[in-house]
C-alpha cells in the first residue's frame, strides 16, 4: 500500500523548502527533561509550533509524547528546560495557565460533560452573563450556534445533550470551546483512534480550518497515512528523545520509521538456546464482538512468543480471553491438546494459565497487604486446608520465589507500596509464578521499570521457558521483542496481521506491519 | 502498614485510657475492675456489630440494614417466645442467626446479583426490614411479662465471672480475629478492599465474597436482635430506630477505613467500647448529651483525619511509580 502521501512526499523532497520559515514559532520548548522515579521520561526534547501549521509528534509507545503532552497543558511541571510562547519565556504551572495562554488538548475520549448541553459545554467557566449575574442564556446558545456555523459544523444543534453526539460530533465540541476561548495552541492526542472514515474525513476539514484560523495545532497519530495527509512538519521521539524533525514534505516514510526505532543498544538481552517442543496452547477463530476477530496461534513448549502492535490493537484483551477474564463470542482454546472454556481467572489459574496484567499499580500489587500476602494471593486455595491459612507455608512459598527473582526486600511482611517500581514488578511475578503454571501471560512485563530490573524479568523469562514453561509476552517495546521472542505475532485493529520467525526480523518490518504500511 | 495499624490502635487505647482516667476524677468507682466489667458488658451488642459491620466496610461496601434486621429479628424471636415459651434459649439463638442470615442473604444478592451499589440496597432493606417488622408484629410490641424467664436471663446469667453476654462477646471477637487474619475468606476481605481488579486477576470472586460479607453482617445483626430484645426487654418496631449509625461510627472511631481495605478487629472492637464509655459513662457523672455527642463526633473526626494521614502515606508512595508514558 504506497500511499499516494508517500509517493507524493518522495517526489517532492528535492523541492527545497517551501513553507514559509520566516513565521516565527508560537510554542517552544526547549531542553525539556522530566524523569520519574527509575524512569527517564523526557531527555532534553525540543518542540516548536508554528502558526497555521500541524505538527505532528511521531514515536513509539512509550516515547515520553503523552508526558510532553502533560507538560504542555500544565498537568506535569518539567525537571528543566524552557517554555517559550510567541518568544517570551514562560511557566505553565497548572492547568489553569496553560488555559490562559489559550493552550488546549483534545483528546481521544473528550474531556466534556455528557449531561450539559453544547452550548453549556462550550461555554462552560465563560459563560456570557446578564445585568443581574446570571447566566444569559439566550445569548450563550446564539453565540455557540455562530461559533458551530464558522466551522462549517451548524448541524449540532446548542442544545442537544452532549451523550446524545457521537464521537466525532463531540470533537467538534471540544475544538468550538478552544474555539471560544481564543485557543491559540490546539493539541490533539490521537483523535481519530476511535473515529469511522467519514468522521476523520470530517476532522481533517475541521483541522484545515483550525489552519486557516492561525492556529498552532499538534497532532499525534500512530497512522502515517494520516500523518502525511494533514501534517506539515514533524517531529519524531525515541525514548524520551528528539530524534529528528522537519518539514514532511521533505522526509518519506521509511526515513521516519528508521528514525523512530533506531536505537543505541542499551540493554543485552539474555543469549538462550532455544527447545522448542510440542504445541501446548493452541487458540483458534478466538473472536468478540467488538475488541478483536478471529485470532488463531499456537505457543509451544519452551518457547517465548511476542506479541507486537500499536496500543488498541486488541493484544490485551485477547489475552485477557484467555485468562478468563474476557468473554468471547466465538473460536475455541486448547492446552495440552484439552478443550477449555475458562470463564473466570481462577479457571485458567487452576487450568495453569496466567496473565501478568500490564497495569501493575491497578491490577497486579496489592499495595497495603505485605509481600508475602501479595505472592500467596492466587494460591490461596493451595498453601490453605479447607479454608484456614497455613501461614509457614504461605512463607515459604513466598521466600522460595521472592530469592529466585531475587527481590529487594528487609522483610516479607513489609508492604508491598513501600518497594520499588522494579521489585513491585518482582513480587507480581513471583505471585503468577508461585501458581506453577503452564503458560504464563506477560503483559508489556518491563513497561515503566529501571534498566536494572528489566534485565532481571529478561533473565528471568529465559529461566522459565529453560524449565518447559511456555511464555507470551505482550510488548509495545521492539528490543524487547525482538531480543527476547522466537516468534512474534503482530496484530493490527484487532486481526493478526502477521507472525514472524524472528530470524533476522527487523524492527522496521514490525513497525510496518503493525501500522499497516507496505515495504 | 501493620505497625501504622497498631500505632492507631495504640491511640485509641491510649484515648480510652484517658477518657476513663478523666470520668474517674469525677467518679471514684469507675476504674474498678467490676465497673469495667460492667462497662464492657454494656458495649458487648455494639462490639458485635460493629465487627459485623468491619466486614461489609473492608469490601468497600455498608450495611445500613444492620439495625432494622436486628429490630426484625428481635421481634420475631420475642414473638416466638411469647406464643411457644418452650422453645430453648439456644434453639432461639439458632433462629435468630438464621433469620438474620436470610435478610442479609437478600443485601448480599441484590449487591452481588444485580450489581446494585451497597449503600443504594441497604437503604431500601434499612426501611423494608423495619415495615416488615411492623407487618409481623401488627404494630403491637412485646413486652417483658410475656417473655419467658429463660429468654431475659439466659444474657444475665454469670458463667467464670463473667455475664454470658460478655462471652458472647468475648467468642465472636475470637472467632472473627481468627477469620480475618487465619482464612482464605478472610484475606480475599481484605484484598478485594484494598485492590478489587488485582483480586479479580487472582481468581478472587469479588462478587461472591461481597455476598458472603453481607451474609455475615446478616447473622450479626440477627444475634444482635436476640442479645438487645432480651437486655432491653422491649420489642418494638422502634428499637434501635438510628443505631445503624452508631454501629458506623464504632468502625470509623476504631480506623477502619470507609474506602475500604483498611481495619482490624481489635480497632473495631476498640471504637466500640470508646462509644460505649461515652454513652454509659458520661450521663452517670452529669455530662450533659450535647457533650456526649460532640465527644463522639470529634472522635469521628479525629479518627477521619489519622485515617486520611495513613492514606496520604500511600498516595506518596503511587506518585512515585507514576507511569512514564
Amino acid at each position: 500500500m504506497d500511499t499516494t502521501a508517500q509517493r507524493k512526499a518522495e517526489i517532492e523532497r528535492p523541492e527545497p523548502s517551501g513553507l514559509s520559515q520566516s513565521a516565527s514559532p508560537r510554542l517552544t520548548l526547549s531542553g525539556i527533561s522530566k524523569s520519574f522515579p527509575g524512569v527517564r521520561a523526557l531527555h532534553n526534547v525540543s518542540l516548536s509550533l508554528y502558526p497555521g501549521q500541524v505538527t505532528a509528534l511521531i514515536g513509539e509507545n512509550g516515547a515520553g509524547k503523552s508526558t510532553l503532552v502533560k507538560i504542555m497543558t500544565g498537568i506535569y511541571q518539567p525537571d528543566s528546560g524552557e517554555i517559550g510562547i510567541d518568544g517570551q519565556a514562560t511557566t505553565l504551572p497548572s492547568a489553569h495557565a496553560a488555559f490562559g495562554h489559550g493552550i488546549t488538548a483534545i483528546h481521544q475520549e473528550t474531556v466534556l460533560f455528557d449531561d450539559l448541553s453544547v452550548a453549556e459545554n462550550i461555554f462552560l467557566g465563560h459563560a456570557p452573563r446578564t445585568r443581574i449575574g446570571t447566566i444569559d442564556w439566550r445569548t450563550m446558545r446564539k453565540n455557540a450556534r455562530e461559533v458551530l456555523e464558522t466551522m462549517r459544523a451548524g448541524h449540532i444543534d446548542a442544545d442537544t445533550r452532549l451523550k446524545d453526539l457521537g464521537i466525532a460530533n463531540k470533537h467538534l465540541v471540544a475544538v468550538a470551546r478552544a474555539m471560544s476561548i481564543d485557543a491559540r495552541i490546539v493539541i490533539m492526542d490521537e483523535p481519530t483512534a476511535a473515529l469511522s472514515m467519514k468522521e476523520i474525513e470530517e476532522l481533517f476539514l475541521l483541522i484545515e480550518f483550525l489552519k486557516s484560523e492561525g492556529k498552532a495545532v499538534l497532532f499525534i497519530s500512530h497512522k502515517f497515512d494520516e500523518i502525511y495527509r494533514i501534517a506539515d512538519r514533524y517531529t519524531v521521539f525515541r525514548d524520551g528523545e528528539m530524534v529528528g524533525e522537519g518539514l514532511l514534505r521533505n522526509t518519506g516514510q521509511n526515513e521516519i520509521v528508521r528514525m523512530m526505532v533506531g536505537r543505541n543498544v542499551d540493554h543485552i538481552f539474555p543469549q538462550r538456546e532455544p527447545k522448542i517442543g510440542a504445541p501446548v496452547l493452541s487458540v483458534s477463530g478466538l473472536s468478540h464482538p467488538t475488541e478483536f476477530d478471529d485470532i488463531g496461534f499456537e505457543l509451544r513448549k519452551g518457547e517465548i512468543l511476542g506479541f507486537y502492535g500499536l496500543v488498541g490493537a486488541g493484544r490485551s484483551e485477547v489475552m485477557q480471553a484467555i485468562a478468563g477474564i474476557q468473554r468471547t463470542s466465538r473460536g475455541t482454546i486448547s492446552l495440552d491438546g484439552q478443550a477449555i472454556a475458562p470463564k473466570s481467572a481462577a479457571d485458567s489459574i487452576e487450568a495453569g494459565i496466567v496473565y501478568v496484567p500490564e497495569e501493575r499499580g491497578k491490577q497486579g500489587v496489592v499495595i497495603g497487604l505485605p509481600i508475602f500476602q501479595n505472592v500467596s494471593l492466587p494460591s490461596l486455595a493451595r498453601t490453605s486446608k479447607s479454608g484456614v491459612l497455613r501461614l509457614a507455608e504461605e512463607f515459604s512459598l513466598a521466600r522460595s520465589y521472592t530469592e529466585r527473582l531475587d527481590l529487594r526486600a528487609s522483610s516479607l511482611s513489609q508492604d508491598v507500596g513501600t518497594l520499588s517500581g522494579g521489585n513491585q514488578q518482582k513480587v507480581v511475578i513471583a505471585k503468577w509464578l508461585a501458581t506453577t503454571p503452564k503458560v504464563i501471560i506477560l503483559d508489556e512485563p518491563t513497561k515503566g521499570i529501571d534498566i536494572g530490573s528489566k534485565a532481571a524479568v529478561h533473565g528471568f523469562m529465559a529461566e522459565l521457558v529453560a524449565q518447559g514453561l511456555s511464555v507470551i509476552m505482550v510488548s509495545s517495546e521492539l528490543p524487547e521483542i525482538l531480543g527476547m521472542s522466537d516468534r512474534v505475532v503482530v496484530m493490527r485493529e484487532g486481526r493478526i496481521a502477521a507472525t514472524y520467525d524472528n530470524k533476522g526480523l527487523d524492527a522496521e518490518t514490525l513497525v510496518r506491519t503493525a501500522a499497516g504500511i507496505a515495504a | 502498614m501493620k505497625n501504622f495499624l497498631k500505632y492507631r490502635e495504640i491511640w485509641l487505647l491510649a484515648g480510652i485510657a484517658v477518657l476513663i482516667g478523666l470520668i474517674s476524677t469525677r467518679f471514684p468507682g469507675f476504674a474498678d475492675p467490676a465497673n469495667l466489667r460492667q462497662v464492657f458488658n454494656d458495649t458487648s451488642i455494639l462490639m458485635i456489630l460493629a465487627l459485623g459491620q468491619m466486614v461489609v466496610i473492608l469490601t468497600r461496601s455498608i450495611d445500613l440494614s444492620m439495625a432494622s434486621n436486628l429490630c426484625f429479628t428481635g421481634m420475631v424471636v420475642a414473638m416466638l417466645n411469647a406464643a411457644h415459651p418452650a422453645i430453648p434459649i439456644p434453639v432461639l439463638i439458632v433462629i435468630a442467626l438464621a433469620v438474620g442470615l436470610v435478610l442479609g442473604a437478600i443485601n448480599g444478592f441484590l449487591v452481588w446479583r444485580l450489581n446494585i451499589p451497597s449503600i443504594v440496597v441497604t437503604l431500601g432493606t434499612l426501611t423494608i426490614y423495619r415495615g416488615a417488622t411492623f407487618v409481623v408484629s401488627g404494630g403491637a410490641w412485646v413486652n417483658a411479662d410475656q417473655m419467658s424467664p429463660d429468654f431475659i436471663n439466659f444474657q444475665r446469667a454469670a458463667f467464670v465471672g463473667l455475664p454470658v453476654l460478655s462471652w458472647i462477646a468475648l467468642l465472636v471477637i475470637a472467632l472473627f480475629f481468627l477469620v480475618m487474619t487465619r482464612t482464605q475468606i478472610g484475606r480475599s476481605i481484605y484484598a478485594i478492599g484494598v485492590n478489587p481488579t488485582a483480586s479479580v486477576y487472582a481468581g478472587i470472586d469479588v462478587g461472591r465474597t461481597k455476598f458472603i460479607v453481607f451474609c455475615i453482617s446478616g447473622m450479626i445483626g440477627g444475634l444482635a436482635g436476640y442479645l438487645w430484645i432480651s437486655r432491653y426487654v422491649i420489642a418494638s418496631v422502634e428499637v434501635a430506630n438510628g443505631y445503624e449509625l452508631n454501629i458506623i461510627a464504632a468502625c470509623v472511631i476504631g480506623g477502619v477505613s470507609i474506602a475500604g481495605g483498611i481495619g482490624s478487629v481489635g480497632g473495631a472492637v476498640l471504637g466500640a467500647l470508646f462509644l460505649g464509655i461515652i454513652s454509659n459513662a458520661l450521663p452517670v457523672i452529669n455530662i450533659s448529651p450535647f457533650w456526649q455527642m460532640a465527644i463522639s463526633g470529634s472522635a469521628i473526626i479525629l479518627a477521619v483525619v489519622l485515617n486520611a494521614r495513613g492514606e496520604r502515606r500511600q498516595g506518596r508512595i503511587i506518585l512515585r511509580k507514576a507511569e512514564a508514558a
